[in-house]
């Protein structure tokens, strides 16, 4: 484990109404890893990443990234601060071409090209990273769904970003997208580091070096995937014993 | 002061009608109903034009024309959407074009046929009911009376018919609703329709008080538009509440703060607005609407 | 955003400009007022159009310039230039001011927090009887009128001023939307959230937009005031909210030149009506009906639409 943490998140809650949905979560992560976070449907997964992307205001709490405290910042300034995020539901420019797309990420993000044709080529590339070079003047709404899926975590990394928070980004995914998806995220670190909310086991074993199990709104365990498995109640709760 | 709360009331009776109209249009069809005020103008020179057929017997020709006038725009309005709203899938832009013209040429043949002056209709009845402070227009008590009466017969249709059910589903998810073999074209002409009859049975009730005049739907369609997104799409509770608030706003900030009226109108404006500002979603309405 | 529109916006102003020499004098008059209105229209179109704001109260835009010019020229004694400048900037503040607080709202609320402002706007302009007179205006005196020596009352002189204003104006807005910060406007119509996840702060962007939008709707209510020596209440009124709303619709929302094309032809619909029959409205509400069925993006929109991709 990486001696700096990048993200460090203490005593987090959000409540819907009575609904615990987030109730008091530590999470740290460090700079260089693939953090999977698993747990059961409604266990406040998508909540808790809301959260650390600023999508949705801590009731209380606090996020400090690389030591600064953004517990109160909005969430287009996290972006800026390296936080990206992909959306659990894919939400593209769907009526927009894959280029423009892309370049609304770039235009903005750390690499911040001067110039048309910097502009470009920083699309191309960002484009070729997830196998998209030639899809650039579609409308993206016109997609298959494997490649909006593919064109969302896209954006993310066209940020350029020091965490990329990844909501269910293999569901509804083919066998070969999916190793071609592990693949990609294999190969962030230790520029970007992962947040990655998966429930395919093969996926999350595979890839991150640790693992955070939710369940009802708190965590049940925490560590490196073989003491994970190990775990009698992350077993009981989730695993199914 | 109490008069004003009675003017108020009357205001706030008409208009809770022909915005209780606008939001069925809007809350289930999601259009944007710029000619809605020229429905409610059509009934009021209508009730004029059938009132003038009976001159010896007012309250005949007045209750003749409570049932023709809001069937008439009822058929205007269903026309509109099956000839033209429906061909442009309910799109907003497009729509909000299209009833602009439709604004225009009601406008324009309520010109060309009623003429540009103003015209007054014969209340059906004429007594002072004396109150225990001062006396008042017994017409203008029924009119607070009938329309309470329409809005309870809209809100049992709403919600205690098969009717209102299959609105409020088509509201919900269009696409679902088809699914389960609702004939939402039929639904959607049924609604314009009724909230176009609305507006003209509102006006019609209004019309003895104040004239007919073929510009008169500006200031219904204004008003109601604010009462329908001040109480929350969708809530007919809210819809009520604001157009009480609206309806008696710009008497009470006169009479209670003792502002000369125009102040008071400014005043009431700019609150709507922040209102708005700070409760987008309405004052009854629920949050993320 | 993309590429290319430049030759076509040229031509149209070559066109406009050919015209000062060309056209008979009563449309050379005509297009005067349509270049001003053009102005108008086109910094509406870049709030709604490209942004997706649907404003309901940019006539306190066109007030805050016609009348911030006329009392820059009459109470200040200030020259044109310098009342065309306060009209211009007056329309940027009101749009400004009215942003800060209308777009913490969206959607219909916008609409009508939009539309309370600007009705607030003209009940002030008519509660302000002794400095505006109403709905009867102000007439600016000549002496106000004069730039240099030249009579801006004279149709020969003002055609290229308000030719100069519009294109001006038109170029802004092609450069703006085919820029970096054009294509983050667009962001918020198409996708709101997904743009904020992108690190733009949704807020700033429409802010910035809806001033833009202002000022040029500030820039257009100063040229008429000082074009057309009027200032009144009518020129604040929802009317003057909805009617660059109809034109930018009818020529297509989200298109550089749309909302020209749909002011010129709103204008000689009801010019051409008007002189067929009394019922003017009647005929130019059923042609808004018809055009609306065959070109429901409306006409550069459906234009664009069915392949003419040059169309700017
Ligand atoms: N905006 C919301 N309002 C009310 N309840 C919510 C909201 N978002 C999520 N929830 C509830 O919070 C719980 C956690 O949801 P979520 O974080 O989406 O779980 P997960 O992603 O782990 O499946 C669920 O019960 C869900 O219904
Ligand atoms: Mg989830």
């Amino acid at each position: 484990m990486a001696a700096l943490t990048l993200l460090e998140a203490r005593g987090l809650v959000c409540h819907f109404g009575g609904l615990r949905a987030v109730d008091g979560v530590d999470i740290d992560l460090a700079p260089d890893e693939v953090h999977a976070l698993i747990g059961p449907n409604g266990a406040g997964k998508s909540t808790l990443v809301g959260l650390l992307a600023g999508r949705i205001a801590a009731q209380a709490g606090s996020i400090r990234l690389g030591g600064r405290d953004i517990t109160r910042l909005p969430a287009h300034r996290r972006v800026r601060q390296g936080i990206a995020y992909t959306f659990q539901i894919t939400q593209i420019f769907a009526r927009l071409s894959v280029f423009d797309n892309m370049a609304l990420a770039v235009q903005g993000g750390a690499a911040r090209p001067g110039g048309r044709p910097a502009l470009k080529r920083e699309v191309a590339g960002a484009l070729d990273r997830v196998g998209l070079a030639d899809r650039a003047g579609e409308v993206a709404g016109t997609l298959s769904y494997g490649h909006q899926r593919l064109l969302e975590i896209a954006l993310g990394l066209a940020l350029r970003p020091r965490l990329l928070i990844l909501d269910e980004p293999t569901q509804g995914l083919a066998a070969a997208e999916i190793a071609a998806f592990k693949r990609l995220v294999a190969g962030l670190p230790p520029r970007t580091a992962v947040l990655l909310i998966e429930h395919n086991m093969e996926v999350v074993m595979e890839l991150a070096q640790r693992i955070t199990v939710l369940n009802f709104g708190q965590v049940l365990a925490s560590g490196p995937p073989a003491a994970i498995r190990a775990d009698a109640a992350v077993q009981a709760a989730y695993l199914g014993g | 002061m109490l008069l004003a709360l009675m003017e108020g009331l009357v205001s706030a009776a008409v208009l809770a009608l022909t915005a209780v109209g606008l939001s069925l249009t809007f809350g289930v069809m999601r259009v944007v109903n710029v000619a809605h005020g020229e429905f409610f103008m059509l009934g009021a020179v209508l009730a004029w034009f059938v009132t003038q057929a009976f001159p010896g017997a007012p309250a005949l020709g007045f209750a003749l024309a409570l049932v023709v006038c809001p069937l008439c725009v009822a058929a205007i309005a269903v026309l509109a959407d099956l000839l033209v709203l429906k061909r442009l899938a309910y799109e907003p832009a497009p729509t909000i074009v299209a009833t602009i013209g439709l604004l225009y040429v009601l406008q324009q043949a309520a010109l060309s046929l009623f003429g540009p002056d103003a015209r007054p209709v014969a209340p059906p009845f004429d007594f002072r009911v004396q109150l225990p402070w001062f006396g008042y227009s017994g017409y203008k008590l029924c009119v607070i009376l009938a329309a309470l009466a329409l809005l309870g017969l809209v809100w049992a249709l709403l919600s205690r018919t098969r009717i209102g059910l299959v609105m409020r589903a088509t509201r919900i998810d269009r696409e679902m609703a088809r699914a389960f073999a609702i004939n939402v074209d039929l639904v959607y002409a049924g609604v314009f329709g009724l909230g176009a009859g609305l507006a003209a049975v509102a006006a019609v009730l209004i019309v003895p008080i104040r004239q007919a005049h073929y510009l008169m739907g500006a200031d219904p369609l204004l008003l109601s538009f604010i009462v329908v997104i001040i109480g929350g799409l969708g809530s007919l509770r809210g819809t009520l509440a604001a157009a009480l608030l609206i309806g008696l706003m710009d008497g009470l900030l006169s009479t209670a703060l003792f502002l000369p009226p125009t102040v008071a109108r400014i005043a009431a404006t700019l609150l709507v607005a922040l209102v708005l500002v700070f409760r987008p979603q309405g004052l009854l309405g629920k949050a993320a609407a | 955003m993309r590429g290319g529109g430049l030759l076509p916006v040229a031509g149209l102003l070559g066109v406009l400009a050919a015209g000062q020499w060309l056209l008979p004098a009563y449309h050379h008059a005509n297009l005067v007022r349509i270049m001003v209105l053009a102005l108008y229209a086109t910094g509406y179109n870049i709030a709604f159009g490209y942004t997706g704001l649907l404003s309901l109260g940019h006539a306190l835009f066109f007030a805050a310039g016609l009348y911030g010019a006329s009392f820059a020229a009459t109470l200040a004694g200030l020259p044109p230039g310098a009342a065309l400048a306060a009209g211009t900037a007056a329309g940027g503040l009101a749009a400004a001011a009215v942003g800060v607080l209308a777009l913490r709202t969206a959607g219909v609320a916008f609409m009508i927090v939009t539309l309370m402002f600007a009705q607030a706007g003209w009940l002030a302009i008519l509660a302000l009887g002794p400095w505006t007179r109403g709905d009867e205006g102000i007439v600016l005196p000549d002496a106000a009128r004069a730039l240099a020596g030249f009579d801006l009352s004279d149709d020969a002189v003002r055609y290229p001023l308000a030719l100069a204003l519009f294109a001006a104006g038109l170029l802004a807005c092609l450069w703006l939307v085919r820029s970096r910060a054009g294509r983050v406007m667009v962001a918020m119509r198409e996708n709101e959230e997904r743009a904020r996840m992108l690190g733009y702060d949704p807020f700033r962007v429409k802010l910035a937009a809806l001033a833009i939008s202002g000022t040029y709707a500030g820039a257009a209510g100063a040229a008429y005031a000082l074009m057309f020596g009027y200032a009144g209440a009518s020129l604040a009124s929802v009317q003057y909210s909805i009617l660059p709303l109809l034109w930018v619709l009818v020529g297509g929302a989200g298109t550089v030149a749309g909302p020209f094309v749909g002011c010129l032809l709103m204008f000689y619909l009801i010019d051409y009506a008007s002189s067929l029959t009394s019922a003017t409205l009647l005929l130019v509400g059923l042609a808004l009906l018809v055009l609306v069925l065959f070109a429901p993006r409306g006409i550069l929109g459906t234009l664009r639409e069915k392949g003419v991709r040059w169309l700017p």
